[in-house]
């Protein structure tokens, strides 16, 4: 850690202001041939919030994350971002295949660059941004590193780092550890904890793991099978930054049951 | 010594085993002798030959199978990318590329000869079109199986098409391009060394084969075969080399 640097604070918000939703979804519908994912679904993501989604397999956690992301087409339905489209706003996506998801020809430097050359952004000022977030961050990555070079969670820290470059509005990430082993797994949340509570940068989060889940989330998305509904829109109140004493906490404890039974209940509901 | 250090060598045993049986084959006298000349004189024949005719056929023969590789490339490969960037479009010419590609090129020699005469561009260009159709159907092979998550990634970058295609497509379909380049580069050679023993040469490494048999200079022809069997080897060497060099990321 770098802790002469000052902190190069992200877009945030003010913490006196009341919470307004930062994405509104009304009236969202999506079929895939004849099976109904979404009908007529509405939620509000509030602003500055890490939500993690959790439901059932194949209950449509992915979609509806894309179809925020605009990665797939709504049927019906609107997605606002405080009001705006989605081309209005600067996101960032975090897939869960990141070997898939870096360019292999580029070094890791550049691959966390190249959302800023999309936005048209000077080289030397990309440079500048993509230098600053890495000090920022604190982390100790050689970038000069092709992404087959480095491990799984390297690479999925640059993952995340590409996504955080352009200084996103809102953050999606889709099942990001699922490909890593449990040691990097655990590393791997508390960066991404450590870079909530650095930028306060909206983040919608499926993981299929409930206790990661609930130790990242500021709200838990319990979903239904599909068409998926909310079934619980469970608040974790465990105070930042959170540890392993968290896991052991009771109020932690009494959440992580209650987003239990809510699931089980769902998924016995066949 | 211990055993790690001769590895390298391993690969010249090969070569070793083939001069010893050809060497006793010669001396006992098992093929004619006519027929089969000691490798010293098929040795002998290519040394001096080199610095002499066969080094000049050798450079010919290198001359058009690089201007044919060079010509399809700058044609297959763009093509190859605009098939493979539209499925409907590939799917239209499929039939057509597969059709061409099966033809033996050697077919299209009258053809090309009405149309270019019998000097070097009918060779370079049976060779180009042979060629065109390989490197063609790998590189559009290749971006169509641009891996879908990379796309969506540079997608959800705010990359335009135009983007995708050169920034991602474009580099995903490198690796198939230099299977295409390097099967491409062999093909010409095969369809250059067939022209320039029967389509009136006077040059290049299948005249040379095609003279010498004629002429029943055995040490001769077997000095140009293996030329050109160097000279196949080295090309593929050649690609293999500037791959590892531009597509590091391969295969890993
Ligand atoms: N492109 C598609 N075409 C057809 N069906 C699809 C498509 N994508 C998803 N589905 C179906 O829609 C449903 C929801 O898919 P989705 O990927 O959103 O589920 P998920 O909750 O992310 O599941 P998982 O826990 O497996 O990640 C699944 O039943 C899936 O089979
Ligand atoms: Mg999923």
């Amino acid at each position: 850690m770098n802790s002469a640097q000052p902190a190069v604070r992200l877009p945030s918000t003010d913490a006196a202001a009341p919470k307004r939703p930062h994405v509104t979804i009304r009236g969202l519908s999506k079929t895939f041939g004849k099976t109904v994912i979404y009908d007529n679904f509405d939620l509000d993501i509030p602003r500055g919030e890490l939500i993690s989604v959790f439901g059932p397999n194949g209950c449509g956690k992915s979609t509806l994350i894309n179809m925020i992301a605009g990665l797939i087409p709504v049927d019906a339905g609107k997605i606002l971002f405080d009001g705006m489209t989605l081309s209005e706003i600067k996101f960032g996506y975090v897939f869960q295949n990141y070997r898939e998801a870096l360019f292999p020809w580029m070094r890791a430097f550049d691959n966390i660059a190249y959302p800023l050359k999309m936005m048209k952004v000077p080289p030397a000022e990309r440079k500048a941004r993509t230098e600053r977030l890495v000090a920022h961050l604190g982390i100790k990555l050689d970038l000069n590193m092709y992404p087959y070079q480095m491990s799984g969670g390297q690479q999925q820290l640059v993952s995340i780092m590409r996504a955080l470059v352009v200084e996103p509005e809102i953050l999606f990430l889709d099942e990001p550890f699922s490909a890593l082993d449990y040691e990097m797994t655990l590393f791997m949340r508390e960066q991404l904890q450590k870079l909530f509570i650095e930028s306060g940068t909206t983040m919608v989060l499926v993981s299929h793991d409930l206790e990661e889940a609930v130790y990242l989330a500021d709200h838990v998305l319990l979903l239904s099978r599909h068409p998926a509904r909310v079934a619980d829109f469970t608040e974790v109140t465990a105070a930042r930054p959170r540890t392993d004493a968290t896991l052991s906490d009771i109020d932690f404890v009494r959440t992580k049951a209650h987003c239990l039974e809510v699931f089980q209940r769902e998924v016995r509901r066949a | 010594m211990n055993k790690k250090s001769l590895e390298p060598f391993l690969p010249i045993v090969g070569v070793i085993g083939l001069l010893a049986v050809w060497q006793v084959a010669s001396s006992a006298k098992w093929v004619d002798p006519v027929l089969l000349p000691s490798p010293y004189e098929a040795g002998k024949a290519f040394w001096i030959g080199m610095h002499g005719e066969l080094g000049f056929d050798f450079v010919k023969t290198i001359y058009r199978t690089a201007m044919s590789t060079v010509i399809a490339g700058i044609i297959g490969i763009p093509l190859g990318i605009v098939l493979g960037s539209s499925e409907k479009l590939y799917r239209s010419l499929e039939f057509v590329i597969d059709f061409f590609r099966s033809t033996p090129a050697s077919a299209m020699f009258p053809l090309f000869l009405v149309m270019f005469g019998v000097g070097d561009e009918t060779k370079i260009s049976v060779a180009a079109f042979g060629a065109i159709l390989v490197i063609l159907f790998n590189v559009a092979y290749g971006v169509m199986n641009a891996r879908k998550t990379r796309l969506l990634a540079a997608k959800v970058m705010g990359a335009s098409r135009m983007r995708v295609l050169f920034d991602v497509m474009l580099f995903e379909s490198l690796p198939q391009t230099f299977v295409g380049l390097r099967n491409g580069v062999s093909l010409a050679l095969v369809i250059i060394v067939v022209a320039e023993m029967f389509i009136g040469s006077q040059d290049g490494l299948g005249h040379s084969v095609f003279e010498a048999q004629q002429l029943f200079e055995m040490p001769r022809m077997y000095a140009a075969i293996f030329a050109a069997g160097a000279l196949g080897y080295g090309l593929n060497l050649l690609f293999l080399l500037i791959e590892r060099r531009f597509v590091h990321w391969s295969g890993k």
